[in-house]
């Protein structure tokens, strides 16, 4: 195997023969003179086979050294411990695109050697928040529930809930491929798989594939049969690749993140062998802060050209949203897409959910000049029915439909043609102005009175027969 | 006397123990490693001094030196904070950006301007290093002044910016104040005291961790206007009191501090975005220069010192932030201000505490937050109040405290929520339910509260209406009736409700669709004076005495509830311009007829 990351080869090596105990991914070791936290480790057994690790602790005698691929294998008198002076750092390259690499950055399929451009402190820094751009350019996904009621902007990072079975991945590759900000170039890709099955990591390496962007696009696999610890790393690698590709060249890059729950297993099971007081659920009291020093490296700079947009997918246990990894998510990141069982169980493809999905940044990418003067209250209006609509359906369930009256009816009856038409689109790329006709379709079917988000003068505008063109339809139902 | 160094005996995450820090007190400041990371004596043994560093701490070294500084961690407080954007350790974000410096990497570029250190830097690296002040002076050679006692005042922006005694000086006879253009490192005058002079400078510092003194606390007499319709209408906060915005994610709480930062009706706004989201802090940031002060006619920016600890800053400084605020909002109290600190979120920064209580390997408490935690969050909340300032002339200045919390699963039974429902007088709870449904905000009338409405009363029927009282307890009466019918309306279906039952649920859902929702990007409806606020309220009360007319007139109800005049009324929250408020008087004088002849 190749040592692309470079850092131990260099310098100045102190070993040490022997630990004094091991527990899991933690090798407890004798403290040397000059260990510095946070400094790479390579460890190497009995059977000559390397591994990796990093200080995370430093106590008066001893050291404690996370193994990134466990510490199988290893036994007490003969593991050779070597200190490399230096913090973990990537080799980043624009080279890096159209290639398969490991969870840290090596790569892993038959391609030339990477010369990086640069070699880079994985954990990165922080955002001068006085120096960001404050996200605004409209994302079109191509995906109607996303585009109109929860727009995806330049720089924001937005995660996708979803439960186990349902097609997240799906969503993902199709906004990954689909995706431009409108009249610009087609994003670059970073994919980070942390803790997936091979054949999630092979799903997504044919969709590129068939749309013709396997360019664009790079990956970085730590697959679920792969060491857990190293999970911690494979993001940090992603993002670093990314703010190079970003903030150093000028690139758009989308950054899929997937799993966030098998990132933060990873991050429990280190927390629990260093004998933290764990937090809820066990998970650690700074799964917070951990995260978010993930999410928070998307964002836009002043003065720079170009961008990082952060996809994360969470897949709630049990399809519970206040478990803590959708929960803290969902405090760091700015909004969510919510994919919902019984909307798939209604054959319902993209079966997202509107009613929780929320983009906190769309209303600085939205509006005259950069989508639909309209787009804020039509989306507001169709919320509001559909909101309407789905708790009529609950009170139905009680009281018979013959119970509504006829205003109540026609909610309902839109809240149906809503999920059908306007979400369950189906694999179909619908431009804005697709979506918004479609809107516009199902909201002409409502007497103007039921749509009170709507100013007068907007439905004055449009009222005066207008016809669709993209379907050659009427529009049912104007009066 | 010698300079004793400490050595690093053992590291992990944010928490450095050192040996040879004997001399050093708690709360001292220390610098950590060769890099000279900021960092703060937290507990003291016998050979082991326990350190929470501000920075990121890979790369410190067993043996590394750590040099006390002997003071402790302290902020800049005087010309050149409003308007400016600072980290959780009052670096000055802005100017680093300002300086190309767009990614703040540890111990760095970013430490170079961070203020901690003694004698003139300090201040210059906090507030600014060029900029001159042209100070007027108001007392002269002669005059005896102590502690708070107002010297003159310089210009920034549309504020007068009081230049006080600090309170930790002794009184004393001034030498000499003449009035003249400074910098901010620069002596403006001296002081002869029992024990020397003292020279007297624009700026001052105070230790964040010590609350400032006050002369004399008072009660609380008026609202913090909001231009709120649900907060200055059913659940107002007192200028000097304290409020707290429990909320899961996505129910609005970031918007409604960002609406409290742009809308309220305080001379000074000090917020601090506390383990929040960076992007936000930039959209914030992009409204402020737009935004026109009503009062003042200067840029909203130029009332409002912004502290951004984002969340994937250290985590140390986060705990640091929430303190920094508190002591500027408490300066700009001393010159007789009326102040609101705004905190979002108070919860990250009690994590901040858990995660260095855990590092400290102390016993926890409920859900692994420290014992303490709710003797510090008192400690912040109990920095709000309204006060006679120390120092002459008299001046009163009050400070507003919001505090947002973010509950694990919007779960209020927490122990964050719980500890500060003990300490604040107004409780707006957001609920996922409204804001579900896109009800704005989301502030739930069943489980907010405001305990400042006894107080708050004589203003109100002063100033706005002698009927308040009556009109909020009839509206919150309308929502609770409204909230019983519901679940009846649930089980057996709106058909089966008596008449008038049926008008209370129509008029309820007026009140919350024409009066209670109000969109915070809404270009005329963001922000309401409280006379157009009271004026919709009456409007749709008169819709109630309209529709209530027409029980009993069994053929005209039915007609009466889709009267085209409601539409009027739910659309009235778009209205604007200077016959507001006389349009919808006119407008509630037609609902409280709704007889069909009478509509037009």
């Amino acid at each position: 195997m190749t040592e692309s990351d470079a850092a131990g080869a260099t310098l100045s090596v102190r070993r040490l023969r022997g630990v004094e105990r091991l527990a899991g991914p933690l090798l407890i070791v004798r403290r040397a003179p000059g260990i510095a936290l946070g400094e790479q480790v390579i460890v190497t057994g009995r059977d000559g086979a390397r591994r990796h690790g990093q200080v995370i602790e430093l106590a008066p005698d001893l050291a404690v050294v996370q193994a990134y691929e466990g510490t199988a294998g290893l036994d007490l008198g003969s593991t050779l411990v070597e200190f490399t002076g230096e913090p973990f750092r990537l080799g980043v390259s624009a080279q890096m695109l159209g290639r398969v690499l490991d969870g840290r950055g090596r790569p892993i399929d038959d391609g030339p050697a990477i010369v990086p451009l640069r070699l880079v402190d994985v954990n990165g820094g922080t955002i001068n928040p006085a120096a960001r751009d404050h996200p605004s350019d409209f994302i079109e996904t191509g995906v109607s529930a996303i585009d109109l009621l929860a727009s995806l902007v330049r720089g924001q990072k937005l995660p996708i809930f979803t439960g186990a079975g349902l097609p997240a991945d799906q969503l993902a590759a199709r906004i990954a491929t689909g995706a431009r900000v409108l009249g610009e170039e087609r994003f670059v890709t970073i994919f980070a798989a942390m803790g997936i099955t091979r054949r999630e990591a092979d799903f997504f390496r044919d969709a590129f594939s068939a749309s013709g962007a396997l360019d664009r696009i790079a990956f970085f696999l730590n697959l679920a049969e792969d060491p857990a610890i190293e999970r911690l790393l494979t993001p940090r690698c992603a993002l670093s690749l990314a703010e190079h590709l970003a903030f150093e060249l000028g690139m758009d890059v989308l950054v899929v993140l997937t799993d966030v729950a098998a990132y933060a297993e990873a991050l429990r099971e280190l927390g629990t062998a260093r004998e933290e007081i764990p937090g809820r659920r066990g998970y650690p009291g700074y799964l917070y802060t951990d995260l978010a020093t993930l999410f928070e490296r998307a964002g836009r700079v002043k003065g720079l050209p170009g961008s990082l947009t952060v996809l994360p997918i969470v897949t709630m246990p049990d399809d519970d949203m206040t478990h803590p990894i959708p929960d803290l998510t969902g405090y760091i990141t700015e909004g969510q897409i919510v994919l919902s069982r019984d909307l798939w169980g209604g054959a319902i493809s993209p079966p997202i959910d509107v009613l929780p999905c929320l983009s906190r940044v769309m209303n600085a990418g939205i509006g005259a000049g950069r989508t639909r003067p309209e787009h804020r209250v039509v989306a507001d209006q169709l919320y509001a029915l559909y909101a309407r609509g789905r708790e009529l359906r609950r009170l139905v369930t009680v009281i018979g439909e013959a119970a509504l009256s006829a205003s109540e009816q026609r909610v309902l009856g839109f809240a149906d043609r809503f999920e059908r038409l306007l979400v369950g689109q189906g694999p179909v790329h619908r431009t804005l102005d697709q979506s918004f006709d479609v809107a516009w379709r199902l909201l002409d079917e409502l007497p103007p009175d039921e749509l009170t988000r709507i100013p007068a003068e907007v439905l004055a505008a449009r009222r005066p027969a207008e016809t669709d063109e993209t379907t050659g339809e009427p529009p049912e139902g104007t009066t | 006397m010698t300079i004793v160094e400490g050595r690093i005996t053992a590291a992990s995450g944010p928490v450095v123990r050192a040996a040879g820090l004997e001399s050093a007190t708690v709360g001292e400041v220390v610098r950590v490693g060769p890099e000279g990371l900021l960092g703060e004596v937290i507990r003291l043994e016998p050979g082991e001094a326990t350190i929470q560093v501000y920075e990121e701490t890979a790369g410190l070294r067993v043996g590394d030196p750590v040099a006390p500084s002997g003071s402790p961690l302290h902020a800049w407080l005087g010309p050149g904070l409003l308007g400016a954007t600072f980290d959780g350790l009052q670096r000055p974000l802005d100017r680093l950006a300002a300086d190309g410096t767009w990614l703040l990497l540890p111990g760095r570029a970013a430490a170079a301007f961070e203020p901690q250190g003694a004698g003139l830097a300090g201040p210059r690296l906090a507030l600014g290093p060029d900029r001159r002040w042209s100070f007027e002076p108001e007392r002269s050679a002669g005059d005896e002044v102590g502690p708070g006692d107002r010297l003159g005042s310089v210009a920034e922006g549309p504020i007068r910016h009081g230049i006080l005694v600090p309170p930790d000086v002794a009184r004393g006879r001034l030498l000499e104040l003449p009035p003249g253009d400074h910098g901010i490192g620069e002596p403006i005058g001296h002081l002869e005291t029992a024990t020397g002079i003292v020279p007297l400078h624009l700026a001052q510092r105070w230790p964040v961790r010590v609350p400032r003194p006050v002369h004399r606390r008072l009660p609380v007499e008026r609202p913090l206007l909001t231009g709120q319709r649900v907060i200055d209408m059913l659940f107002p906060v007192a200028k000097g009191g304290a409020t707290v915005i429990p909320g899961g994610f996505g129910t609005g709480k970031t918007v409604l501090e960002q609406a409290l930062a742009r809308w309220s009706d305080a001379d000074i706004v000090v917020y601090v975005g506390c383990g929040e989201r960076g992007n936000e802090m930039a959209e914030l940031l992009a409204s402020f220069p737009d935004l026109i002060d009503p009062r003042t006619g200067g840029p909203l920016l130029a009332r409002t010192v912004l502290i951004a600890n984002t969340s994937n800053m250290p985590v140390a400084a986060r705990e640091a932030s929430v303190l920094f605020g508190a002591t500027i909002a408490e300066y700009f109290r001393d010159q007789g201000y009326q102040v609101a600190l705004l905190a979002d979120s108070t919860s990250r920064w009690a994590e901040a505490l858990r995660e260095i209580s855990g590092r400290l390997e102390e016993l926890p408490g409920e859900e692994g937050f420290p014992a303490y935690l709710g003797s510090r969050l008192a400690g912040f909340y109990e920095r709000a109040g309204r006060a006679v300032v120390l120092g002459a002339p008299e001046r009163i200045g009050s400070i507003t405290t919001v505090g947002a919390v973010s509950p694990p699963g919007g779960d209020f039974s927490e122990p964050v929520t719980q500890a500060s429902l003990r300490l604040a007088g107004a409780f707006w709870a957001l609920d996922a339910e409204l804001a579900h449904a896109r009800h704005f905000p989301a502030i739930s009338w069943t489980q907010s509260y405001s305990l400042y409405v006894d107080q708050l009363a004589p203003w109100y029927e002063e100033t706005l209406d002698p009927d308040w009282r009556e009109r909020r307890a009839e509206a919150i009466d309308l929502l609770v009736r409204e909230r019983q019918l519901l679940d009846v309306v649930a089980l057996v279906g709106a058909d089966a409700l008596p008449d008038e039952d049926r008008v209370v649920l129509e008029v309820a859902r007026l009140l919350r669709e024409a009066f209670l929702q109000q969109h915070a990007f809404d270009p005329v409806d963001a922000a309401r004076p409280p006379e157009e606020q009271l004026a919709l309220l009456r409007t749709v009360l008169a819709a109630r005495t309209g529709l209530s007319a027409e029980l009993g007139r069994e053929a005209t109800l039915g007609q009466a509830m889709e009267a085209p005049v409601l539409d009027e009324l739910r659309r009235a929250r778009s209205w604007s311009g200077a016959d507001l408020v006389a349009r919808l008087d006119a407008l509630a004088g037609r609902l409280v007829d709704l007889r069909p002849e009478a509509v037009p």
